[in-house]
C-alpha cells in the first residue's frame, strides 16, 4: 500500500470500517510511514475531541412534553376518518379472521423451539434494560466493584473485565432473570451503543462455538466456554460486536 | 419516553445551527413518523427516524436558508491531496470545545452531517449511507474530507487565538 491509497482509506481505518486484508496492509504501512502515522494520530485526536459530551445537544426537557401534546392533537384530528374505516371493517373482519386462523395460527400451534424462546428472552431483556432506563444496578467502570457486587446474589461468580482500552468501556452490572434463573448482565458501551453481556452456568458440559444471530435489528453472539454460557447483544454493527466478542473470549477462563 | 429524541434533536440542532429551529424540525419529523411508532422500538428505527429528521431539515433549509446548502462543493476539485500540512495532534488536543463547535458549524451541511452521524451518533458507514442517501463509498470520501477541513479550520483558529 502506498501513501495515496493509505490517505484514501485512513478514515475508514480509524472508524474500523476496513476489511481484514486492508486493515493488515494499513497497519503495515503505518509502521513504515511517519507522515501517514502522524495523520492517523491526528485523526484519533480529532475523534476523541469530538467525543466531548459538550458537543452533543441533548433534547431540552420540555421538548418531550411539547411533542406529546402536538402528537395527541394530531391523533385526535385523524380520529373521525378512522371510525369510518372501522365501520367498513366490521363486515370484513369475520371473514378475514377465519382466513387468518387457517393460514397463520394453525402452523404456529407447534410453537417456537426452546432456542428461539431463549433468543426472544435475550432480546426482550436487552430492550427492557434500555427502555426502562435501568441499565445497571451497580454503575461502575471498575471490575473490582462490579464483580463483588454479584456475590451473594448469584450462585456463581461471573468474570468481569473492563475493555476500556479496547474501546468498549464497562458501564456496570445488573441482575437479570433469563431461562428461569437469575443471571449476570454486564453492560458495556461503544459510542452511543450499549452492549449487554449475559452470563450464566451452561446446562451442558461441552463448549459451544460462537453462533451469530440477528433478531429485530439486534445482533446476538452466543457461545459456551468452560461451563459458562455467554450471550452478547447490541444494536452495534456485526463487525464491531464480533470484535467485542473476541476480546471477551480471549480474557475469559479457558 | 419518545424513542430516539436526543439523537433527533442533536442532528436537527447541528443542521439548523439554532435551538428553536431544531425543536420545530423535531416536532415536524415526529408528526410525520408518528403513524409508525409501533415499529419504532427496534434498533434500525433510529436510523430511519433520523433520516426523517434529516429530510425535514433539508427541505426547511432549502426554503428558508438556501445559502446554507448552496456551498458549491465539487467533490472532484477538492478531492484528495490538499497540500496543507496535517495539523499537529498536540494542537488538536489544545482545542477547546467552543472552538470545535464553531469549526464544525462552519463546515458545509453535507460535511457537517456525516461527522455528526459518525462521530457524535456512532452510526456505521452503511447506516449513514441510508440516512444521507449517498453511496457508501461517498460516505468514506466525504468523511475523510470533512475531517481534514475540520482540522484545518481548527488550526486556523488556534493560530488566530
Amino acid at each position: 500500500m502506498d501513501c495515496k491509497d493509505a490517505q484514501k482509506l485512513l478514515d475508514s481505518y480509524t472508524d474500523r470500517e476496513l476489511d481484514l486484508v486492508h486493515t493488515l496492509e494499513m497497519e503495515k504501512h503505518l509502521r513504515e510511514c511517519g507522515a501517514c502515522a502522524e495523520r492517523h494520530e491526528s485523526n484519533q485526536a480529532l475523534r476523541s475531541a469530538l467525543n466531548d459530551p459538550a458537543l452533543y445537544f441533548k433534547a431540552p426537557a420540555d421538548l418531550q412534553r411539547k411533542l406529546q401534546s402536538s402528537l395527541r392533537r394530531s391523533i385526535k384530528a385523524e380520529a373521525p376518518a378512522r371510525i369510518r374505516v372501522w365501520r367498513w371493517l366490521n363486515a370484513a373482519v369475520p371473514a378475514a379472521l377465519a382466513a387468518l386462523v387457517i393460514l397463520i395460527v394453525v402452523p404456529l400451534l407447534h410453537g417456537p423451539s426452546d432456542d428461539e424462546i431463549l433468543r426472544r428472552e435475550i432480546v426482550s431483556s436487552h430492550v427492557r434494560s434500555l427502555m426502562a432506563g435501568h441499565l445497571a444496578d451497580v454503575v461502575s467502570s471498575d471490575e473490582h466493584t462490579v464483580k463483588p457486587w454479584f456475590a451473594g446474589k448469584l450462585n456463581f461468580s461471573p468474570m468481569v473485565v473492563d475493555l476500556k482500552n479496547q474501546g468498549f468501556p464497562l458501564i456496570g452490572g445488573r441482575l437479570d432473570y433469563i431461562d428461569n434463573s437469575p443471571v449476570a448482565a454486564l453492560v458495556y458501551q461503544r459510542q452511543k451503543h450499549y452492549i449487554n453481556l449475559f452470563v450464566w452456568p451452561s446446562r451442558s458440559e461441552s463448549d459451544a462455538d460462537t453462533e451469530m444471530i440477528s433478531r429485530q435489528g439486534y445482533n446476538l453472539f452466543h457461545w459456551s466456554k468452560a461451563g459458562m454460557s455467554y450471550w452478547a447483544i447490541s444494536d452495534l454493527n456485526r463487525a464491531e460486536l464480533q470484535e467485542f466478542t473476541r476480546h471477551i473470549q480471549q480474557l475469559a477462563p479457558k | 419516553m419518545l424513542p430516539h429524541l436526543d439523537g433527533a434533536y442533536n442532528l436537527a440542532r447541528w443542521l439548523t445551527r439554532n435551538p428553536d429551529d431544531a425543536e420545530d424540525m423535531v416536532q415536524e419529523a415526529y408528526l410525520r413518523a408518528f403513524r409508525f411508532f409501533d415499529t419504532l422500538r427496534s434498533a434500525d428505527s433510529r436510523a430511519w427516524l433520523l433520516s426523517i429528521v434529516r429530510n425535514t431539515c433539508y427541505t426547511w433549509l432549502q426554503q428558508n436558508r438556501p445559502g446554507d446548502l448552496a456551498a458549491p462543493f465539487d467533490e472532484d476539485i477538492h478531492s484528495g491531496e490538499s497540500d496543507s500540512a496535517d495539523p499537529a495532534t498536540l494542537a488538536l488536543k489544545r482545542a477547546s470545545h467552543r472552538m470545535l463547535k464553531e469549526a464544525l458549524e462552519e463546515l458545509p451541511a453535507e460535511f457537517r452531517e456525516v461527522v455528526v452521524l459518525r462521530d457524535l451518533e456512532g452510526f456505521s458507514y452503511k447506516e449513514i449511507a441510508e440516512i444521507a442517501k449517498i453511496p457508501p463509498g461517498t460516505v468514506m470520501s466525504r468523511l475523510a474530507r470533512a475531517r481534514q477541513r475540520l482540522k484545518e479550520l481548527l488550526c486556523n483558529r488556534l493560530k488566530g487565538s
